[in-house]
C-alpha cells in the first residue's frame, strides 16, 4: 500500500491560496478572541479556586448554589460538565476576606449539604494565590519564548539562518491559529494547555525539519534545478511520511480525546488542532516562506537566482 | 549474522531489564512498619494517585523580614514540616524548598487533605499563661468604650454595630459545647444578668457586647458579635488603653449555652509561664474518663521543669490558660505545683483526632514563624483511578489503531515496526520505573502522543527504503541507504522536540513536569528502537528471505 507515490503537486504554485486560508484562520481567531474579550485564563494564571466535584447522587446547579450560600461566596460560578453528576465550582478568590481558605469553605459547605468527602462526593481542586498565578503566567510566557529562541539557534546551527527563520514563522503561524481555535472552542488556558502548546511547537518543528532536511539534501543533489522545483520536489517526496505520521498521531490523540476522560479532553483537543495545523504549515507554509525569504534575500544562492 | 546475534542479545537484555524494573516493589507499610506492602513500580503523580500539593511561604504581610531572617526561617520551617509529615506517616512525601522563599509539600494518596493541611500549616506555638483575676481590664472598659466612640462615631454605632463580615462557617455549623471550667456558671449568669451595660448601647459599644461568664478574667461574646469585637480590639486607640502586661485571647472553639453559641474572651497575663520550646515530648493523646474530654500529656525539658515549678507553685488555685497559636484551648485550675510532666486538656468540643494531631505537631516542634499557603491542589484518589483507567483504555485503542495502519501500509516491515513499538513501550515504562520518574495525567497523554510519534522514525526509514528500491537498488543496499539517509532527519527532529521537553521540565511543576519527563524518555527510546531494534529485525529478515523475493515493505 502506498499513498502519494511519485506525487507531483505544485505546492509552491498554490501558495497564495494557502496564505489566504491561513490568513482567514488567523482573522477568525483574532475575531473570536476579540469577541470573547481575550483568552479565557484558568485559575493557574489568574489566581482563584476551582473545584471539580463528582457527586455519587444526582444534584442540580440550584441545589449546589443553595449549599454554597453558607460560604458567603456569592460570586461563585457553578456549572455542570460532562457526566450528569459532575460540576465545576469556580471562585475568583484564593482566600476570603477573613483569611479563610476558599477551598476549606467550599469543602465544609459540600460536606454539610451532601455528606462526607470521599463518599457522597469526590473532588479535584486547584487553588492558586494571586502571586503564584502571576509567576506561573510569566513562566509560561518565558517558556514559549525560550523554546522559540533555542530552536532558532539550533536550526541556524544545523541548517542556515533562512531555514531557522522560516521554521519559526511556520511555528508562530501554528501557535497563532491554535490560540484562535482555543478561543473559538472556549478552551480554558491552564498549565496543561501551555504544555500542549509547547508540544505543538515541538511537533510542528519536527514536521518542518523533515521537509527542510530533504530540501537541504536536494539542494546538493540537484544543483541545476530551480529553487521552486527543488522545494516542490522535497515537499512531495516527504508527503507520504508527513501524512502517515500525522495520521497515526491524530489517531492516538483521537482515542485520548474520546476515551481519555474530562480532564484530558481539552488537552487532547488542543493537541489534535495543533497537529493538523502543524501538518498543514509544514507543507503549505514553511517551504513557501523559505521561498519568499530566498526571493527577497540579497545573498540569493545560485539556484535561487534561477527561480526568479 | 554474528552482528545480528549480538544485537538480539543486547535487545533481549534491555527487554529483561525493563521487565524487571517493572515488577512490583515491596516497601514498608506506612501504617504498620513491621509489614511490607506491594506497590506498583511506576510512581503515579498526585493527579493520578490522588493527594495534595501545597506551596507555603513565610507569612510576612508587611515585608519587614530581612533576607537572612527569612532564609533561616524557611530552612527551619522545612525541617519542622518534614518532622511533622514523618510523624503523620505518608508514603514518599515530597517536601522541598523552591527558590528562596517557598516550600512545596506533596503528599500522594491521602484522602483527608484538610487534616494534612492543618498539620503542615499550624504554627503550634504553645504558651501557658495565667488568667488575670484583677479588675484592671474591667476598670479600663469605660475608657475603652469612650475611645471607640471617639474613633468610630456614635452615628456609625447606632443602633447596633452590624458588620458585613459573616461569621465563619465553622461557627455557623456550631461545635459541640465546650467545657471550659466556666460553662455552667456562665449559662446561669447570662440568663440572670444579661449584658453588662444595657442602657445606651451606642455609648457602650464594647461593654454592650461582653457578657459576664461568672468567672473573673473571662467574658463571653455572642458568635455573631465576634467580628465586631475583633474589629474594636484591633483599633489603635483600644490597644493603647488595654492595661499593661495584659492581653486578650479568644477561646479556640465556640461554647453553646442553650441554642445560642458564644465565644470565650480571656484576659491573660501577657508574660507566659512556659512556652512550647521547653517541651521535650508530647503524647500519646488520651481521653479523660470522667469528662470524656481528650488531653495530650507532655514532658518538659529539665530547665522547663524548673521554670514551670517556679511559675505554678506561687499560683496554685488560679486559672492557667493553655494558649495554642493565640487561641485558648482551655483554662484549667492549677491544683498543684506542676513540674516535668503535665497535660494539655482540650475541652469537650475537641475531637480525639484533634488531640492526636496536637500531640504530633508538639512533638515535631513549632514553626519559627507563621506561614501562609499560597497554592493548594488536591485530587481525590478515586478520581485519579478513573483517570488511570481512561488513559489505559485510550492507550490500548490508540495502539491497536497504529498497529493496524502500520501492518496494512508496510506489511512485513509494518510488523517489524510493531515489534519495535512494543519494545519501545516496554523501554519507556521500564525507564520510568527505573529512574523513579513520576507518571502524571499529562504524562499518560504524552506517552500516548509519543506512540504516534515513535512510529515517525520508522516511517521516515521505510519511506527512504521504498525510494531506494524505486531507484533500482538491491534490497540490501536499499535498507543500508534507507537507514543512513533517514538519520539526519530523525536526529534533527528528535533533538528539537527534546529541547522543548527540556524547557517544559524547567518551567513546569508537577503534572507538566511529568509530561516533560515522559516525552523526553519517549523521544530517546523511540530513537533507539527505530535505529537499533528495527535495524536488527531488518538484518534478520535480509538473512532469512530468499534473494529473489522483493522486500515486503
Amino acid at each position: 500500500m502506498r499513498l502519494f507515490r511519485n506525487a507531483k503537486f505544485d505546492v509552491l504554485g498554490s501558495r497564495r491560496r494557502a496564505y489566504i486560508l491561513s490568513g482567514f484562520a488567523i482573522v477568525i481567531g483574532i475575531f473570536s478572541i476579540t469577541v470573547h474579550k481575550g483568552l479565557r485564563f484558568g485559575v493557574d494564571f489568574t489566581g482563584g479556586t476551582l473545584f471539580e466535584v463528582e457527586f455519587s447522587q444526582p444534584t442540580s446547579v440550584g441545589a449546589l448554589r443553595d449549599a454554597m450560600s453558607a460560604t458567603g461566596l456569592e460570586n461563585a460560578q457553578i456549572q455542570q460538565f460532562g457526566a450528569s453528576n459532575d460540576y465545576l465550582i469556580r471562585v475568583p478568590l484564593f482566600e476570603q476576606e477573613s483569611g479563610e481558605s476558599v477551598v476549606e469553605s467550599v469543602r465544609s459547605a459540600l460536606t454539610q449539604a451532601y455528606g462526607a468527602d470521599g463518599e457522597a462526593w469526590t473532588s479535584r481542586t486547584d487553588a492558586v494565590g494571586p502571586r503564584v498565578g502571576r509567576e506561573l503566567q510569566r513562566g509560561a510566557f518565558l517558556a514559549i519564548l525560550i523554546s522559540f529562541a533555542l530552536t532558532l539557534v539550533y536550526l541556524a546551527f544545523r541548517f542556515e539562518w533562512r531555514f531557522g527563520v522560516a521554521a519559526i514563522i511556520a511555528t508562530a503561524h501554528d501557535i497563532l491559529i491554535t490560540f484562535g481555535f482555543i478561543s473559538l472552542f472556549n478552551v480554558e488556558i491552564t498549565l496543561t494547555t501551555v504544555a500542549a502548546i509547547l508540544t505543538i511547537v515541538g511537533y510542528s518543528l519536527n514536521d518542518t525539519i523533515v521537509v527542510f532536511d530533504r530540501i537541504r539534501e536536494n539542494i546538493r543533489k540537484y544543483r541545476k534545478d530551480a529553487y521552486v522545483d527543488l522545494l516542490n520536489r522535497s515537499v512531495n517526496e516527504t508527503l507520504p511520511r508527513t501524512v502517515l505520521t500525522s495520521g497515526t498521531t491524530v489517531m492516538t490523540l483521537l482515542a485520548l480525546f474520546v476515551l481519555g476522560g474530562q480532564v484530558v479532553r481539552p488537552f487532547a483537543l488542543v493537541l489534535i488542532l495543533g497537529v493538523v495545523i502543524g501538518t498543514f504549515s509544514s507543507i503549505f507554509v514553511a517551504s513557501p516562506v523559505l521561498l519568499e525569504i530566498e526571493n527577497r534575500s540579497g545573498h540569493a544562492t545560485e539556484t535561487a537566482k534561477k527561480s526568479r | 549474522m554474528q552482528s545480528a546475534r549480538n544485537r538480539v542479545l543486547i535487545i533481549l537484555a534491555l527487554v529483561l531489564l525493563s521487565a524487571w524494573s517493572l515488577l512490583p516493589k515491596s516497601i514498608p507499610d506506612p501504617a504498620d512498619p513491621t509489614r511490607e506492602t506491594q506497590v506498583s513500580a511506576i510512581n503515579f503523580g498526585l493527579d493520578l494517585a490522588g493527594g495534595m500539593h501545597l506551596a507555603v511561604e513565610i507569612d510576612d504581610p508587611d515585608g519587614t523580614l530581612t533576607d537572612a531572617t527569612r532564609a533561616d526561617a524557611i530552612n527551619r520551617t522545612l525541617t519542622t514540616i518534614r518532622n511533622r509529615i514523618d510523624e503523620f506517616g505518608v508514603r514518599e512525601p515530597t517536601i522541598q524548598k523552591v527558590g528562596t522563599d517557598r516550600i512545596i509539600v506533596e503528599l500522594a494518596g491521602i484522602d483527608d487533605p484538610e487534616r494534612a493541611t492543618q498539620i503542615v500549616e499550624r504554627t503550634a506555638f504553645l504558651e501557658f499563661k495565667l488568667v488575670r483575676e484583677d479588675d484592671g481590664f474591667r476598670d479600663a472598659l469605660p475608657r475603652i468604650d469612650r475611645g471607640i466612640v471617639a474613633v468610630v462615631g456614635v452615628a456609625a454605632l447606632a443602633p447596633a454595630p452590624v458588620e458585613d463580615t459573616a461569621p465563619g462557617l465553622e461557627d455557623l455549623l456550631g461545635g459541640a459545647p465546650s467545657d471550659s471550667a466556666a460553662d455552667e456558671a456562665a449559662g446561669d449568669t447570662i440568663q440572670s444578668d444579661g449584658p453588662i451595660g444595657q442602657a445606651e448601647p451606642e455609648r457602650r459599644p464594647l461593654t454592650g457586647l461582653l457578657l459576664e461568664s461568672g468567672l473573673p478574667g473571662m467574658f463571653l461574646v455572642a458568635e455573631q458579635d465576634v467580628p465586631t469585637v475583633e474589629g474594636f480590639l484591633a483599633l489603635d486607640t483600644v490597644v493603647a488603653l488595654i492595661p499593661r502586661a495584659t492581653e486578650l485571647r479568644w477561646g479556640a472553639r465556640p461554647t453553646s449555652v442553650g441554642s445560642a453559641s458564644y465565644r470565650e474572651l480571656y484576659v491573660l497575663n501577657a508574660d507566659a509561664l512556659l512556652t512550647g520550646d521547653r517541651l521535650e515530648d508530647a503524647g500519646p493523646a488520651a481521653r479523660d474518663p470522667n469528662f470524656n474530654t481528650p488531653y495530650v500529656p507532655f514532658q518538659t525539658t529539665r530547665q522547663g521543669a524548673r521554670i514551670f515549678e517556679r511559675g505554678t507553685s506561687r499560683n496554685v488555685g488560679r486559672y492557667m490558660a493553655i494558649v495554642l497559636d493565640g487561641k485558648v484551648q482551655s483554662a484549667p485550675t492549677i491544683n498543684e505545683t506542676l513540674s516535668r510532666r503535665a497535660q494539655i486538656t482540650m475541652g469537650s468540643g475537641a475531637t480525639f483526632q484533634e488531640a492526636q494531631d496536637l500531640a504530633l505537631v508538639l512533638r515535631a516542634g513549632a514553626l519559627p514563624m507563621p506561614i501562609k499557603i499560597v497554592e493548594r491542589r488536591t485530587v481525590s484518589p478515586s478520581l485519579g483511578q478513573d483517570a488511570i483507567d481512561a488513559g489505559k483504555l485510550a492507550g490500548i485503542i490508540g495502539i491497536i489503531g497504529v498497529v493496524l495502519v502500520m501492518v496494512w501500509y508496510y506489511r512485513l516491515a509494518g510488523v517489524m515496526a510493531v515489534i519495535a513499538l512494543s519494545a519501545y513501550l516496554l523501554f519507556v515504562l521500564g525507564a520510568l520505573a527505573g529512574l523513579q520518574a513520576t507518571l502524571t495525567l499529562p504524562g499518560i497523554a504524552g506517552l500516548i502522543l509519543s506512540i504516534g510519534m515513535a512510529v515517525d522514525a520508522n516511517v521516515l526509514i521505510f519511506e527512504r527504503i521504498r525510494e531506494e528500491t524505486d531507484a533500482g537498488k538491491t534490497p540490501r543496499t536499499a535498507v543500508e541507504n534507507g537507514f543512513a539517509e533517514a538519520l539526519s532527519a530523525i536526529v534533527d527532529a528528535n533533538l528539537t522536540t527534546l529541547i522543548t521537553a527540556g524547557i517544559l521540565y524547567q518551567f513546569g511543576t508537577g503534572p507538566v513536569r511529568g509530561f516533560a519527563v515522559t516525552l523526553s524518555i519517549g523521544i530517546m527510546a523511540s530513537f533507539f528502537t527505530a535505529l537499533f531494534v528495527t535495524r536488527t529485525l531488518f538484518l534478520i529478515y535480509l538473512e532469512r528471505r530468499s534473494p529473489a523475493d522483493p522486500l515486503s515493505i
